[in-house]
Protein backbone atom coordinates (compact mmCIF):
# COMPACT_ATOMS: atom_id res chain seq x y z
CA UNK A 1 0.00 0.00 0.00
CA UNK A 2 1.63 3.22 -1.21
CA UNK A 3 1.26 6.76 0.13
CA UNK A 4 -1.37 7.46 -2.52
CA UNK A 5 -3.66 4.69 -1.23
CA UNK A 6 -3.04 5.74 2.35
CA UNK A 7 -3.99 9.33 1.51
CA UNK A 8 -7.21 7.99 -0.05
CA UNK A 9 -8.02 6.16 3.20
CA UNK A 10 -7.35 9.34 5.19
CA UNK A 11 -9.76 11.21 2.93
CA UNK A 12 -12.36 8.53 3.73
CA UNK A 13 -11.56 8.91 7.43
CA UNK A 14 -12.28 12.64 7.17
CA UNK A 15 -15.75 11.83 5.78
CA UNK A 16 -16.32 9.32 8.59
CA UNK A 17 -15.61 12.12 11.07
CA UNK A 18 -17.92 14.53 9.21
CA UNK A 19 -20.77 11.98 9.21
CA UNK A 20 -20.23 11.23 12.91
CA UNK A 21 -20.23 14.93 13.76
CA UNK A 22 -23.40 15.55 11.73
CA UNK A 23 -25.20 12.66 13.39
CA UNK A 24 -24.03 13.54 16.88
CA UNK A 25 -24.73 17.29 16.75
CA UNK A 26 -28.10 16.75 15.08
CA UNK A 27 -28.82 13.89 17.47
CA UNK A 28 -28.12 16.09 20.50
CA UNK A 29 -30.46 18.83 19.26
CA UNK A 30 -33.36 16.50 18.42
CA UNK A 31 -32.53 14.02 21.18
CA UNK A 32 -33.26 16.65 23.84
CA UNK A 33 -36.67 17.19 22.26
CA UNK A 34 -37.32 13.42 22.13
CA UNK A 35 -36.27 13.02 25.79
CA UNK A 36 -38.49 15.89 26.94
CA UNK A 37 -41.43 14.53 24.92
CA UNK A 38 -40.80 11.09 26.41
CA UNK A 39 -41.16 12.38 29.98
CA UNK A 40 -44.05 14.73 29.14
CA UNK A 41 -47.17 14.48 31.26
CA UNK A 42 -49.34 14.65 28.12
CA UNK A 43 -50.10 11.09 27.00
CA UNK A 44 -50.16 11.58 23.20
CA UNK A 45 -46.85 13.49 23.21
CA UNK A 46 -45.29 10.69 25.26
CA UNK A 47 -46.71 8.06 22.87
CA UNK A 48 -45.15 9.80 19.83
CA UNK A 49 -41.75 9.73 21.55
CA UNK A 50 -42.18 6.06 22.56
CA UNK A 51 -43.06 5.20 18.94
CA UNK A 52 -40.11 7.18 17.56
CA UNK A 53 -37.65 5.49 19.94
CA UNK A 54 -39.12 2.02 19.35
CA UNK A 55 -39.01 2.47 15.57
CA UNK A 56 -35.31 3.34 15.50
CA UNK A 57 -34.26 0.86 18.16
CA UNK A 58 -36.27 -1.95 16.57
CA UNK A 59 -34.97 -1.68 13.00
CA UNK A 60 -31.43 -1.99 11.60
CA UNK A 61 -29.52 1.26 11.00
CA UNK A 62 -28.82 -0.06 7.50
CA UNK A 63 -32.55 -0.05 6.69
CA UNK A 64 -32.89 3.47 8.12
CA UNK A 65 -30.11 4.61 5.79
CA UNK A 66 -31.70 2.88 2.77
CA UNK A 67 -35.16 4.29 3.47
CA UNK A 68 -33.79 7.84 3.89
CA UNK A 69 -31.51 7.50 0.88
CA UNK A 70 -34.27 6.31 -1.47
CA UNK A 71 -37.27 7.84 0.31
CA UNK A 72 -36.26 11.49 0.65
CA UNK A 73 -35.98 11.99 -3.16
CA UNK A 74 -39.49 10.53 -3.50
CA UNK A 75 -40.75 13.23 -1.16
CA UNK A 76 -39.30 15.79 -3.57
CA UNK A 77 -36.03 16.51 -1.76
CA UNK A 78 -33.14 16.27 -4.16
CA UNK A 79 -30.32 15.86 -1.70
CA UNK A 80 -26.69 14.86 -2.18
CA UNK A 81 -25.79 11.47 -0.68
CA UNK A 82 -24.03 12.96 2.37
CA UNK A 83 -27.11 14.96 3.33
CA UNK A 84 -29.42 11.94 3.09
CA UNK A 85 -27.03 9.87 5.19
CA UNK A 86 -26.65 12.77 7.64
CA UNK A 87 -30.42 13.06 8.06
CA UNK A 88 -30.75 9.31 8.68
CA UNK A 89 -27.93 9.34 11.25
CA UNK A 90 -29.47 12.37 12.97
CA UNK A 91 -32.86 10.70 13.28
CA UNK A 92 -31.20 7.48 14.50
CA UNK A 93 -29.12 9.35 17.09
CA UNK A 94 -32.09 11.43 18.29
CA UNK A 95 -33.97 8.24 19.20
CA UNK A 96 -31.06 6.59 21.03
CA UNK A 97 -29.89 9.76 22.82
CA UNK A 98 -33.51 10.62 23.62
CA UNK A 99 -33.91 7.24 25.36
CA UNK A 100 -30.58 7.58 27.21
CA UNK A 101 -31.52 11.05 28.48
CA UNK A 102 -35.05 9.90 29.36
CA UNK A 103 -33.42 7.38 31.68
CA UNK A 104 -31.12 10.04 33.13
CA UNK A 105 -33.97 12.51 33.72
CA UNK A 106 -35.94 9.81 35.54
CA UNK A 107 -32.85 8.87 37.57
CA UNK A 108 -32.59 12.32 39.15
CA UNK A 109 -34.00 11.88 42.67
CA UNK A 110 -37.65 12.87 43.04
CA UNK A 111 -36.75 15.09 46.00
CA UNK A 112 -35.02 17.47 43.60
CA UNK A 113 -38.27 18.10 41.74
CA UNK A 114 -40.19 18.50 44.98
CA UNK A 115 -37.60 20.90 46.40
CA UNK A 116 -37.67 22.99 43.21
CA UNK A 117 -41.45 23.15 43.28
CA UNK A 118 -41.44 24.05 46.96
CA UNK A 119 -39.14 26.94 46.05
CA UNK A 120 -41.78 28.07 43.55
CA UNK A 121 -39.80 27.43 40.35
CA UNK A 122 -41.73 27.20 37.09
CA UNK A 123 -41.74 23.93 35.10
CA UNK A 124 -39.32 25.47 32.58
CA UNK A 125 -36.83 26.57 35.21
CA UNK A 126 -37.31 23.28 37.08
CA UNK A 127 -36.21 21.37 33.97
CA UNK A 128 -33.44 23.68 32.74
CA UNK A 129 -31.88 24.74 36.05
CA UNK A 130 -32.46 21.74 38.32
CA UNK A 131 -33.14 18.47 36.50
CA UNK A 132 -31.22 18.73 33.22
CA UNK A 133 -27.78 19.67 34.61
CA UNK A 134 -27.90 16.67 36.97
CA UNK A 135 -29.32 14.36 34.29
CA UNK A 136 -26.57 15.47 31.91
CA UNK A 137 -23.89 14.35 34.33
CA UNK A 138 -25.62 11.02 34.99
CA UNK A 139 -25.99 10.33 31.28
CA UNK A 140 -22.37 11.06 30.29
CA UNK A 141 -21.04 7.45 30.25
CA UNK A 142 -23.96 6.17 28.16
CA UNK A 143 -23.77 9.22 25.86
CA UNK A 144 -20.07 8.65 25.19
CA UNK A 145 -20.84 4.96 24.63
CA UNK A 146 -23.41 5.91 22.03
CA UNK A 147 -20.92 8.24 20.32
CA UNK A 148 -18.64 5.23 19.79
CA UNK A 149 -21.64 3.27 18.49
CA UNK A 150 -22.48 6.08 16.06
CA UNK A 151 -18.91 6.40 14.81
CA UNK A 152 -18.86 2.68 14.04
CA UNK A 153 -22.35 2.96 12.53
CA UNK A 154 -21.24 5.49 9.91
CA UNK A 155 -19.42 2.57 8.24
CA UNK A 156 -22.83 1.39 6.98
CA UNK A 157 -22.94 4.41 4.68
CA UNK A 158 -20.44 2.34 2.67
CA UNK A 159 -23.19 -0.14 1.71
CA UNK A 160 -25.35 2.74 0.42
CA UNK A 161 -22.34 3.69 -1.74
CA UNK A 162 -21.03 6.71 0.15
CA UNK A 163 -17.21 6.86 0.19
CA UNK A 164 -16.23 7.06 3.85
CA UNK A 165 -13.45 5.09 5.55
CA UNK A 166 -14.83 1.54 5.05
CA UNK A 167 -15.87 2.19 1.44
CA UNK A 168 -12.46 3.77 0.74
CA UNK A 169 -10.96 0.58 2.18
CA UNK A 170 -13.01 -1.63 -0.17
CA UNK A 171 -11.96 0.46 -3.16
CA UNK A 172 -8.26 0.39 -2.26
CA UNK A 173 -8.52 -3.34 -1.48
CA UNK A 174 -9.97 -4.00 -4.94
CA UNK A 175 -7.17 -2.00 -6.55
CA UNK A 176 -4.15 -3.54 -4.87
CA UNK A 177 -5.74 -6.84 -3.87
CA UNK A 178 -4.34 -6.93 -0.35
CA UNK A 179 -7.64 -7.14 1.60
CA UNK A 180 -6.15 -8.21 4.92
CA UNK A 181 -3.60 -5.39 4.96
CA UNK A 182 -6.15 -2.77 3.89
CA UNK A 183 -8.93 -3.83 6.26
CA UNK A 184 -6.35 -4.26 9.02
CA UNK A 185 -5.30 -0.63 8.54
CA UNK A 186 -8.92 0.53 8.28
CA UNK A 187 -9.77 -1.38 11.47
CA UNK A 188 -6.76 0.15 13.23
CA UNK A 189 -7.94 3.63 12.21
CA UNK A 190 -11.41 3.01 13.68
CA UNK A 191 -9.82 1.56 16.79
CA UNK A 192 -7.59 4.65 17.17
CA UNK A 193 -10.71 6.84 17.17
CA UNK A 194 -13.05 4.66 19.25
CA UNK A 195 -10.77 3.24 21.93
CA UNK A 196 -9.83 6.57 23.58
CA UNK A 197 -13.53 7.48 23.66
CA UNK A 198 -14.40 4.14 25.25
CA UNK A 199 -11.68 4.53 27.87
CA UNK A 200 -12.88 8.06 28.61
CA UNK A 201 -16.47 6.86 29.04
CA UNK A 202 -15.39 4.07 31.39
CA UNK A 203 -13.27 6.52 33.36
CA UNK A 204 -16.23 8.86 33.93
CA UNK A 205 -18.35 5.89 34.98
CA UNK A 206 -15.74 4.71 37.49
CA UNK A 207 -15.35 8.17 39.00
CA UNK A 208 -19.11 8.52 39.30
CA UNK A 209 -19.60 5.17 41.03
CA UNK A 210 -16.68 5.98 43.36
CA UNK A 211 -18.44 9.25 44.20
CA UNK A 212 -21.74 7.45 44.77
CA UNK A 213 -20.32 4.87 47.16
CA UNK A 214 -18.49 7.44 49.26
CA UNK B 1 -43.63 9.24 -8.97
CA UNK B 2 -46.09 6.66 -7.77
CA UNK B 3 -45.40 3.93 -5.31
CA UNK B 4 -45.89 0.34 -6.40
CA UNK B 5 -45.76 -2.23 -3.66
CA UNK B 6 -47.02 -5.06 -5.89
CA UNK B 7 -43.43 -6.03 -6.82
CA UNK B 8 -42.77 -6.53 -3.13
CA UNK B 9 -45.97 -8.41 -2.33
CA UNK B 10 -45.37 -10.65 -5.37
CA UNK B 11 -42.07 -11.69 -3.82
CA UNK B 12 -43.58 -12.56 -0.45
CA UNK B 13 -42.25 -16.10 -0.56
CA UNK B 14 -38.62 -15.07 -1.02
CA UNK B 15 -39.11 -12.47 1.71
CA UNK B 16 -40.49 -15.09 4.10
CA UNK B 17 -37.51 -17.34 3.45
CA UNK B 18 -35.19 -14.34 3.86
CA UNK B 19 -36.78 -13.61 7.23
CA UNK B 20 -36.19 -17.22 8.26
CA UNK B 21 -32.57 -16.84 7.14
CA UNK B 22 -32.26 -13.76 9.34
CA UNK B 23 -33.73 -15.61 12.33
CA UNK B 24 -31.35 -18.51 11.72
CA UNK B 25 -28.32 -16.17 11.59
CA UNK B 26 -29.49 -14.42 14.74
CA UNK B 27 -30.13 -17.58 16.77
CA UNK B 28 -26.86 -19.23 15.65
CA UNK B 29 -24.97 -15.99 16.38
CA UNK B 30 -26.54 -15.70 19.86
CA UNK B 31 -25.64 -19.30 20.69
CA UNK B 32 -21.98 -18.86 19.72
CA UNK B 33 -21.89 -15.49 21.49
CA UNK B 34 -23.17 -17.05 24.71
CA UNK B 35 -20.57 -19.81 24.59
CA UNK B 36 -17.75 -17.32 23.89
CA UNK B 37 -19.07 -15.06 26.65
CA UNK B 38 -19.05 -17.79 29.30
CA UNK B 39 -15.68 -19.20 28.18
CA UNK B 40 -14.13 -15.72 28.09
CA UNK B 41 -15.29 -14.93 31.63
CA UNK B 42 -14.05 -18.33 32.86
CA UNK B 43 -10.62 -17.54 31.37
CA UNK B 44 -10.58 -14.06 32.94
CA UNK B 45 -11.42 -15.55 36.33
CA UNK B 46 -8.56 -18.05 36.11
CA UNK B 47 -6.34 -14.94 36.36
CA UNK B 48 -3.55 -16.24 34.19
CA UNK B 49 -1.64 -13.41 32.63
CA UNK B 50 -1.38 -14.19 28.93
CA UNK B 51 -4.85 -15.75 28.39
CA UNK B 52 -6.48 -12.88 30.33
CA UNK B 53 -4.63 -10.33 28.23
CA UNK B 54 -5.72 -12.05 25.01
CA UNK B 55 -9.37 -12.09 26.10
CA UNK B 56 -9.24 -8.41 27.10
CA UNK B 57 -7.55 -7.48 23.80
CA UNK B 58 -10.19 -9.43 21.86
CA UNK B 59 -13.01 -7.63 23.68
CA UNK B 60 -11.48 -4.17 23.14
CA UNK B 61 -10.67 -4.71 19.46
CA UNK B 62 -14.14 -6.06 18.65
CA UNK B 63 -15.96 -3.39 20.63
CA UNK B 64 -14.04 -0.53 19.07
CA UNK B 65 -14.19 -1.44 15.37
CA UNK B 66 -17.26 -1.59 13.10
CA UNK B 67 -18.92 -4.95 12.42
CA UNK B 68 -18.71 -4.27 8.68
CA UNK B 69 -14.90 -4.08 8.83
CA UNK B 70 -14.79 -7.23 11.01
CA UNK B 71 -16.93 -9.26 8.61
CA UNK B 72 -14.86 -8.13 5.60
CA UNK B 73 -11.69 -9.04 7.46
CA UNK B 74 -12.94 -12.52 8.37
CA UNK B 75 -14.38 -13.03 4.88
CA UNK B 76 -10.98 -12.37 3.28
CA UNK B 77 -8.83 -13.90 6.04
CA UNK B 78 -10.41 -17.39 6.09
CA UNK B 79 -9.53 -18.36 2.47
CA UNK B 80 -5.95 -17.17 3.03
CA UNK B 81 -5.80 -19.45 6.07
CA UNK B 82 -6.95 -22.29 3.79
CA UNK B 83 -10.51 -22.41 5.19
CA UNK B 84 -13.32 -22.25 2.63
CA UNK B 85 -16.72 -21.59 4.14
CA UNK B 86 -19.88 -20.41 2.45
CA UNK B 87 -20.86 -16.77 3.17
CA UNK B 88 -23.71 -17.70 5.51
CA UNK B 89 -21.43 -19.76 7.77
CA UNK B 90 -18.83 -16.97 7.65
CA UNK B 91 -21.54 -14.52 8.69
CA UNK B 92 -22.55 -16.71 11.64
CA UNK B 93 -18.93 -16.87 12.74
CA UNK B 94 -18.56 -13.08 12.51
CA UNK B 95 -21.83 -12.49 14.40
CA UNK B 96 -20.79 -14.98 17.08
CA UNK B 97 -17.37 -13.39 17.59
CA UNK B 98 -18.83 -9.87 17.65
CA UNK B 99 -21.66 -10.78 20.03
CA UNK B 100 -19.23 -12.86 22.11
CA UNK B 101 -17.05 -9.84 22.88
CA UNK B 102 -20.06 -7.91 24.17
CA UNK B 103 -21.30 -10.97 26.06
CA UNK B 104 -17.93 -11.32 27.84
CA UNK B 105 -18.13 -7.69 28.95
CA UNK B 106 -21.73 -8.03 30.15
CA UNK B 107 -21.34 -11.40 31.90
CA UNK B 108 -18.11 -10.22 33.55
CA UNK B 109 -20.05 -7.32 35.08
CA UNK B 110 -22.61 -9.78 36.45
CA UNK B 111 -20.01 -12.17 37.84
CA UNK B 112 -18.22 -9.33 39.60
CA UNK B 113 -21.47 -8.38 41.30
CA UNK B 114 -21.59 -11.77 43.11
CA UNK B 115 -20.21 -11.24 46.62
CA UNK B 116 -17.06 -13.30 47.34
CA UNK B 117 -18.71 -14.55 50.52
CA UNK B 118 -21.00 -16.71 48.37
CA UNK B 119 -18.10 -18.35 46.55
CA UNK B 120 -16.36 -18.97 49.86
CA UNK B 121 -19.51 -20.46 51.33
CA UNK B 122 -19.77 -22.80 48.35
CA UNK B 123 -16.16 -23.90 48.72
CA UNK B 124 -16.61 -24.36 52.47
CA UNK B 125 -19.57 -26.66 51.73
CA UNK B 126 -17.16 -28.86 49.79
CA UNK B 127 -18.31 -28.00 46.25
CA UNK B 128 -15.74 -28.29 43.53
CA UNK B 129 -14.37 -25.05 41.97
CA UNK B 130 -16.22 -25.76 38.72
CA UNK B 131 -19.46 -26.42 40.56
CA UNK B 132 -19.10 -23.18 42.47
CA UNK B 133 -18.56 -21.29 39.18
CA UNK B 134 -21.50 -22.95 37.49
CA UNK B 135 -24.18 -22.91 40.19
CA UNK B 136 -23.17 -20.15 42.60
CA UNK B 137 -21.52 -17.63 40.32
CA UNK B 138 -22.70 -18.06 36.74
CA UNK B 139 -26.41 -18.68 37.14
CA UNK B 140 -27.17 -15.78 39.51
CA UNK B 141 -24.81 -13.59 37.45
CA UNK B 142 -26.66 -14.33 34.22
CA UNK B 143 -29.97 -13.80 36.01
CA UNK B 144 -28.72 -10.36 37.08
CA UNK B 145 -27.49 -9.28 33.66
CA UNK B 146 -30.14 -11.06 31.59
CA UNK B 147 -31.90 -7.80 30.63
CA UNK B 148 -28.69 -6.23 29.25
CA UNK B 149 -27.76 -9.48 27.52
CA UNK B 150 -31.22 -9.51 25.92
CA UNK B 151 -30.88 -5.99 24.53
CA UNK B 152 -27.43 -6.89 23.22
CA UNK B 153 -28.99 -9.89 21.47
CA UNK B 154 -31.68 -7.67 19.91
CA UNK B 155 -28.83 -5.53 18.55
CA UNK B 156 -27.21 -8.71 17.22
CA UNK B 157 -30.46 -9.60 15.46
CA UNK B 158 -30.51 -6.18 13.78
CA UNK B 159 -26.81 -6.49 12.93
CA UNK B 160 -27.53 -9.57 10.78
CA UNK B 161 -28.65 -7.12 8.07
CA UNK B 162 -25.00 -6.11 7.56
CA UNK B 163 -24.21 -9.69 6.50
CA UNK B 164 -25.67 -8.77 3.11
CA UNK B 165 -22.25 -7.21 2.39
CA UNK B 166 -20.76 -10.69 1.92
CA UNK B 167 -24.04 -11.97 0.39
CA UNK B 168 -24.99 -14.28 3.23
CA UNK B 169 -28.54 -15.61 2.93
CA UNK B 170 -30.78 -13.32 4.95
CA UNK B 171 -33.56 -10.75 4.58
CA UNK B 172 -31.52 -7.75 3.40
CA UNK B 173 -29.71 -9.68 0.67
CA UNK B 174 -33.06 -11.05 -0.54
CA UNK B 175 -34.30 -7.45 -0.57
CA UNK B 176 -31.30 -6.25 -2.53
CA UNK B 177 -32.01 -8.91 -5.15
CA UNK B 178 -35.63 -7.79 -5.43
CA UNK B 179 -34.43 -4.20 -5.74
CA UNK B 180 -31.96 -5.10 -8.48
CA UNK B 181 -34.69 -6.87 -10.48
CA UNK B 182 -37.46 -4.32 -10.05
CA UNK B 183 -35.72 -0.96 -9.37
CA UNK B 184 -38.34 -0.35 -6.65
CA UNK B 185 -35.78 0.62 -4.01
CA UNK B 186 -37.96 2.57 -1.61
CA UNK B 187 -40.84 0.09 -1.62
CA UNK B 188 -38.42 -2.79 -1.01
CA UNK B 189 -36.52 -1.24 1.89
CA UNK B 190 -39.65 0.23 3.45
CA UNK B 191 -41.17 -3.26 3.55
CA UNK B 192 -37.95 -4.78 4.88
CA UNK B 193 -37.92 -2.19 7.68
CA UNK B 194 -41.41 -3.30 8.67
CA UNK B 195 -40.42 -6.97 8.64
CA UNK B 196 -37.36 -6.21 10.79
CA UNK B 197 -39.57 -4.38 13.27
CA UNK B 198 -41.75 -7.49 13.59
CA UNK B 199 -38.65 -9.73 13.90
CA UNK B 200 -37.11 -7.64 16.67
CA UNK B 201 -40.41 -7.40 18.57
CA UNK B 202 -40.76 -11.20 18.30
CA UNK B 203 -37.17 -11.71 19.47
CA UNK B 204 -37.79 -9.37 22.42
CA UNK B 205 -40.84 -11.39 23.42
CA UNK B 206 -39.00 -14.69 22.99
CA UNK B 207 -36.02 -13.57 25.09
CA UNK B 208 -38.32 -12.26 27.82
CA UNK B 209 -40.16 -15.58 27.82
CA UNK B 210 -36.89 -17.55 28.06
CA UNK B 211 -35.75 -15.28 30.89
CA UNK B 212 -39.02 -15.80 32.74
CA UNK B 213 -38.74 -19.58 32.50
CA UNK B 214 -35.02 -20.14 32.98
CA UNK B 215 -33.91 -17.43 35.34
CA UNK B 216 -36.81 -16.93 37.68
CA UNK B 217 -36.43 -17.71 41.32
CA UNK B 218 -38.34 -20.88 42.16
CA UNK B 219 -41.75 -19.93 43.42
CA UNK B 220 -44.17 -21.98 45.44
Amino acid sequence: MGPQEFAYLLQGLAWTLVLTAMGFVGGIAFGVIVALMRVSSVTWIRLIAIGWIGLFQGTPLLMQLFVAYFGLPLLGFNLPAWAAVGIALTAHASAFLGDIWRGAIQAVPRGQTEAAMALGLHTRSLMIDVIMPQAFKLSLPATVGFLVQLLKGTSLAAIVGFIELTRAGSIVSNQIYRPLLVFGVVGAMYFAMCWPLSLWGRNIERRMSAGASR
Amino acid sequence: MTLDFSVVTDAWQSLAFGALGTLFLAIAGMSIATVIGVLGVAILRAQMRVPSFLVTAFVEVIRNTPFLVQIYFIFFALPLAGVRLNPTITAILALGLNGGAYAIEIIRGGVESIPTGQTEAGLALGLHKHEVFRFIVLKPAIRAIYPSLSSQFILLTLTTSICTSISAYELTSVGQRIEAETFRSFETYFTLTGIYLVISLATMWLLAEIGRRAFNYPQR
